[in-house]
């Protein structure tokens, strides 16, 4: 549907994360007081493309997609705490947490579909920030989890104070989850979700096991989640239960439809316009960021999209509109 | 033990029926007229504050204060669907989970702005202050007021969509929008005013519930998760539904906060991931399978 395009058809799934990479390096060069924004994006952004697989390609809208955030970053938390300061073998604990509870949570989550799915995914995280926050000795409840000292990433580089080494973790973190996530958009599997998505009833007739098919896809978005999760844990040095709140969800959601959903790189855009916008507009004023923000994402209803990128696009290059797109 | 049970009965019932009064109007734009209306727990808000500062700053009494909150509500939820709601009918679900919640962050801020942080108090009159003897039980006047609103709305919203012109009218629009507008029935007046409804139930439920749900900038989004598992156990449109809905999960959340306060919303939630498993469709509609 979305990528009739023919330019963008044959387009190498390398493209896009070697341009994260490049624009990470360029803002590591050029704003190194910023480096704090930049690992928040990056992580950010990567559980935005795993919210995308879910709601994008596989058609499931999802506002509870925090959980699998949320027990990344916990698990990451705890074994950094009570196990071993490696970053990466927490990611990979982070990674195995987010696609177990997508697992196991997917095999009920997944008998429904629309409205029910939705509140059904609140439910299953309010439910887990409920345990996280009654289980204390482990999650450190409303004070967070902060007693956790990181060891170095291969054991060499330790995580600054600038953020240095935390932002190039969570840039390549992105790029390759980026780029494995859009070989799995492109893949036989993922074009075979994407039309479960657009038609469920053809999938069921040419003999697609639809379940199965939604339950990887799932487990997959769990995953990325779940490094996402763990990134911000390492990456912070505190999980709080916010890492499991209702308003991450609503906050990624908002971001992936504000960059435009099913394309993987409209999470990627949409992470950074929110990002930056939230934080330039809370910079400005603290109080008043609601302001901005929300003014913006009206603004970007009403103003028809194809709207919107034709004028940019005649500013940008000077040369006549040939046709408006209907939407 | 007896003391417990009927106070946690009486509790959830009020809490139960500001829910309804709040949620019913959400099930009915979302079951019925198909607009995702995020935006509605800023309603609530508005109307509370309104009726808070009427009340504060002006003197009025209780009851003229939440008329105009009611009448406030109204008219900022009429203009905002006549001039910007109504084109996103149509619009996919997505776009307007965006757009409503893009209007709850700037409701939320210019609150803010206006009215600070703080929690705003709306003081009950002396006679909604008082003890009524029920004869079992002796009961604060506003339990019973609030009780008394739930059920009144019940009724009143039921028989308008079942048995006046409007309710037919307004069945008709949903169903099938083109061919009711060829009928002569004029569709939008129909959805302004169904609108219109919904926003003064979220207001009226709004200066309800300020005791329970207290009124604050972030109040919009707050209580905005709670009515929508109302909503969605009731089954969209389904007023009765939502009433049953909210009243159940109201007296669970009360209970689990009366006997296990440390375990959070977790019963309320497991309550509903059961109600929904059971009955996707409304917790008065059988599963068809």
């Amino acid at each position: 549907m979305t990528d009739m395009n023919p330019k963008r058809r044959h387009e190498s799934p390398l493209f896009s994360p070697f341009l994260v990479v490049v624009a990470g390096l360029a803002w590591w060069f050029f704003l190194p007081d910023q480096l704090g924004l930049l690992t928040k994006l990056a992580y950010t952004a990567l559980f935005v493309i795993s919210l995308d697989l879910v709601v994008g390609i596989a058609g499931l809208p999802s506002l509870g997609h925090a959980a699998l955030f949320g027990v990344g970053a916990y698990a990451a938390g705890i074994f950094a705490t009570f196990v071993s300061p490696d970053p990466l073998v927490g990611l990979f604990i982070g990674a195995l947490a987010g696609s177990l509870t997508a697992a196991l949570s997917g095999l009920f989550l997944l008998r429904f579909q629309g409205f029910t799915f939705l509140m059904l995914t609140v439910a299953t995280s309010q439910v887990l920030l409920s345990l996280a926050n009654k289980f204390r000795d482990l999650t450190g409840g409303d004070d967070g989890l902060a007693s956790y000292v990181m060891g170095g990433v291969f054991g060499v580089w330790d995580f600054d104070l600038y953020g240095k080494v935390a932002s190039v973790y969570a840039v390549a973190s992105l790029s390759i989850g980026y780029f494995v996530a859009l070989k799995f958009k492109s893949s036989p599997f993922g074009l075979s979700v994407r039309g479960i998505h657009e038609n469920r009833t053809r999938m069921v007739a040419i003999g697609t096991p639809i379940f199965l098919r939604l339950w990887v896809t799932y487990v997959f978005a769990g995953l990325l989640a779940g490094i996402a999760g763990a990134i911000s844990a390492q990456t912070n040095g505190i999980v709080a239960l916010d890492s499991l709140s209702f308003n991450l969800s609503a906050e990624a959601l908002v971001m992936l439809i504000l960059g435009g959903v099913g394309r993987l790189h409209g999470a990627v855009l949409g992470t950074l316009i929110f990002g930056v916008l939230h934080h330039t507009a809370a910079s400005l004023n603290p109080y008043h960021w609601m302001f901005a923000v929300g003014a913006i994402l009206m603004v970007v209803v009403v103003v028809p999209r194809d709207t919107l990128l034709a004028t940019l696009r005649s500013l940008v290059i000077k040369q006549p509109n040939r046709h408006r797109a209907q939407p | 033990m007896e003391e417990l049970a009927l106070n946690i009965l009486i509790d959830g019932t009020t809490y139960g029926m500001v829910l309804f009064v709040i949620a019913v109007g959400m099930s009915v734009t979302l079951g019925l007229m198909r607009f995702v209306n995020l935006s509605h727990g800023a309603f609530a808000m508005i109307g509370g504050y309104v009726t808070a500062h009427c009340i504060q700053a002006w003197g009025f009494g209780f009851f003229s204060a939440t008329l105009l909150g009611v009448l406030f509500t109204i008219a900022l939820a009429g203009t905002l669907e006549h001039t910007v709601l109504r084109h996103l009918y149509r619009r996919s679900e997505l776009t307007q989970v965006l757009f409503t919640i893009g209007l709850s962050f700037f409701l939320i801020a210019t609150t803010n702005a206006i009215a600070g942080p703080q929690i705003q108090l709306i003081a009950l009159p002396d006679w909604l202050n008082a003890q009524v003897d029920l004869g079992f039980r002796v009961l604060p006047a506003q339990r019973l007021l609030v009780i008394a609103v739930g059920v009144i709305v019940l009724v009143a919203i039921s028989y308008a969509v079942a048995k006046t012109r409007f309710g037919v009218w307004l069945r008709a629009a949903v169903d099938n929008p083109d061919a009711a507008a060829s009928l002569g029935i004029p569709i939008r007046l129909v959805q302004s005013t169904t609108f219109a409804c919904g926003a003064a139930l979220a207001a009226l439920g709004g200066v309800l519930g300020a005791e329970l749900m207290p009124l604050e900038p972030f109040y919009a989004l707050k209580y905005l998760v709670l009515v929508l598992v109302v909503v969605a156990v009731g089954g969209m449109g389904d007023i009765k539904g939502t009433f049953m809905a909210a009243w159940l999960l109201g007296t669970i959340d009360t209970a689990s906060q009366y006997l296990a306060s440390s375990w959070g919303g977790i019963f309320f939630f497991v309550a509903m991931i059961l109600f929904l498993a059971r009955r996707p469709d409304g917790i008065l509609k059988a599963r068809e399978t």
